[in-house]
């Protein structure tokens, strides 16, 4: 097991190394920012070109990205081009609400998803497997762009129970975030991941249903509650882990719009903002901090599978 | 020896009319399948004859702005007066095409790179896959929207971005079958014959791997109008004075015209959920048309 832990977090290294690679490849692609970020009639041309002589854009490519590489395996992801800030603390103070946001859309997305996923698998063919499933079908399919206008039409301007935008902290030391700002975007979220989950899930279980072992348990005449709890639904397990460790790139992308459309102030939104002013430590940061969450993820997903099924051999 | 030929390949010219008859058959079977493939048939006829049946130029202004849905403006104008009918009809043209090509793109990359990476194995194999994880473990919005702002957004930039960012799915799975027809009895015949590899790959091994890849390319189509769409919404996409779907509901965000003026964003946010959902629903017919094990 050790082995395998091992072996994994040297790939994840090098997949990891060769994601920095692409993504300064593709923004030295983009040329010099500085040139973006100080066009207007009234920059000192001088002025700038000293800035991007001290920033070290003149440079050749490689010499940069090796630069900002040494810099930061020190710790250091170097300040933004914009707010002259370091770029880690920029990161820092908005992972908190991305977080929540997050965290809540997954929770949600899960119990919706293996709940309906399961209970449409043990009815199928029934009036309800079919609900659920068109259901599904018609999450997957909605923008979520337009899902959240929808939602904010009919909440905040229609009925004005919720907010339209935004998020308020509770308490004057910040220290939870109100629910009411939550609902609508955790929704949003939620529902494409449910949506897809729910097929994937109801799709594995009807398999685990038709398996040999499931008749043998049928057979033996254990009722059928007992087939399903203590049969079924433990080897539906090793689908619902993949399932939920698969959209955790999904949500880090969902949450670039989502926080766009709720003007919630997370990670998401301040990326948007470095992307649309080339900003580029912050932009090589977040794409830098996505991709090893997401690496991790999958590392976590493989053990815990590997936990959960003993019959997956690590090699 | 030449009617012994000539036998055979009639022979394989009814099993292949007898395969898609039989593909054909079980898809119509899913009648949610067959439905969406002719609304959007219907939707592409619409979109390729764009020109001949919007009643207005999608870019010429009219007097009357942000008028509500009449008999001159079936679906109202927008805020500077320009017809949504006919723009909506545009918009769709655009988006289609795009999510076809990005398809078209992304499938045929990821094919030949599966292909290579499960016929050749070894180094080729190594090297492949870590860039399929690698382009996998990233999030998929940010590398477009990175890419899309860095090479200036527009139309074929979201194209070939999109195809470009699509593909390691279908390499994956790819590779896959390859891998499981690669030791196939027919193939190693195929080998002993001593056909050249090219012919094997391309004339064995890709045949056999085409139901999945068809099925796959479906999600990517449904994937690809979605995020065109949202790339659009968020303004790195097609750019205005073009129309897409996305890029019409861009105006939404304005509380007056999210509030005010819904004829603006219900239609092209609802023809974008049929797109999509048609897309899906299709895939899924066709998943289960082409699924040996299906016993219909």
């Amino acid at each position: 097991m050790a082995k395998y832990i091992v072996k994994r977090l040297l790939i994840a290294l090098i997949v990891l190394f060769g994601i920095t690679v692409i993504d300064f490849g593709i923004m030295s692609l983009a040329g010099n920012p500085m040139e973006i970020i100080g066009a207007g009639p009234k920059v000192n041309q001088a002025a700038l070109a000293q800035k991007s002589a001290n920033l070290g854009l003149n440079d050749p490519v490689p010499v940069q990205y090796v630069r900002w590489l040494i810099q930061t395996l020190h710790g250091n992801l170097g300040t933004s081009y914009k707010s002259y800030q370091p770029v880690s603390s920029m990161i820092l103070s908005h992972l908190g609400p991305t977080l929540i946001l997050m965290t809540s859309a997954l929770v949600l997305a899960a119990i919706i998803a293996v709940s309906a996923g399961i209970f449409s698998a043990l009815h199928q063919h029934s009036k309800a497997d079919y609900l659920i499933v068109t259901l599904a079908f018609l999450g997957q399919s909605i923008p979520q762009f337009f899902l959240g206008l929808v939602l904010i039409f009919i909440f905040a301007v229609k009925l004005k129970i919720l907010p339209s935008s935004g998020m308020r902290l509770l308490g004057s030391d910040g220290s939870g975030v109100q629910f009411r700002y939550l609902i609508l975007p955790c929704i949003v979220l939620a529902v494409e991941m449910a949506g897809r989950d729910i097929r994937y899930i109801r799709s594995s279980m009807l398999e685990i249903l038709n398996k040999d072992y499931l008749r043998t348990a049928k057979s033996k005449g254990i009722g059928r509650r007992l087939v399903i709890y203590r049969h079924a639904l433990r080897n539906a397990l090793i689908p619902i882990i993949t399932a939920i460790g698969m959209e955790i790139p999904a949500l880090f992308g969902g949450s670039i719009v989502v926080e766009q459309v709720f003007s919630w102030p997370g990670l998401g939104l301040m990326t948007m903002n470095a992307v649309l002013q080339r900003d580029y430590p912050v932009i090589m940061g977040v794409c830098l901090m996505t991709a090893v969450v997401v690496l991790l993820t999958n590392l976590v997903t493989d053990i815990l599978y590997a936990l959960a099924d003993p019959t997956v051999r690590l090699e | 020896m030449t009617t012994i030929t000539k036998k055979k390949s009639v022979e394989k010219e009814m099993d292949e009319e007898s395969y898609l008859h039989t593909v054909w058959r079980r898809f119509c079977y899913h009648k949610p399948g067959l439905i969406s493939l002719w609304i959007v048939l219907a939707l592409v006829i619409i979109a390729v004859f764009a020109p001949l049946i919007a009643p207005y130029d999608p870019n010429a202004i009219n007097p009357e702005f942000a008028a509500s849905p009449s008999l001159q403006h079936l679906l109202g104008t927008d805020t500077i007066g320009r017809d949504m009918f006919s723009r909506l009809l545009y918009g769709l043209r655009v988006s289609l095409f795009v999510g076809a090509l990005a398809t078209l793109l992304s499938t045929a990359l990821g094919t030949v790179l599966g292909l290579i990476a499960g016929y050749f194995g070894g180094i080729a194999d190594m090297i492949i896959m870590r860039i399929t994880d690698m382009v996998m473990s990233f999030p998929y919005i940010l590398l477009i929207l990175v890419a899309s702002v860095i090479f200036s957004p527009g139309m074929w930039n979201i194209i070939l971005i999109l195809g470009f960012v699509d593909w390691p799915g279908v390499a994956r799975l790819v590779r896959g079958s390859v891998m499981e027809i690669r030791d196939a009895d027919y193939v190693q015949a195929a080998r002993i014959e001593g056909m050249p590899g090219h012919y094997i790959l391309f004339s064995e091994i890709l045949p056999n791997t085409m139901a999945p890849i068809l099925v796959f390319a479906t999600s990517v189509m449904a994937i690809s109008i979605l995020d065109e769409a949202a790339l659009s919404f968020l303004g790195m996409g097609v750019q205005p004075p073009q129309a897409s779907l996305g890029n019409l509901l861009n105006g939404a965000e304005s509380i007056s015209v999210l509030t005010g003026m819904p004829w603006l964003w219900v239609s092209p946010g609802v023809l974008i959920i049929i797109l999509v959902i048609c897309t899906n629903f299709i895939g899924d017919a066709l998943r289960d048309a082409v699924d040996p094990s299906t016993t219909r």
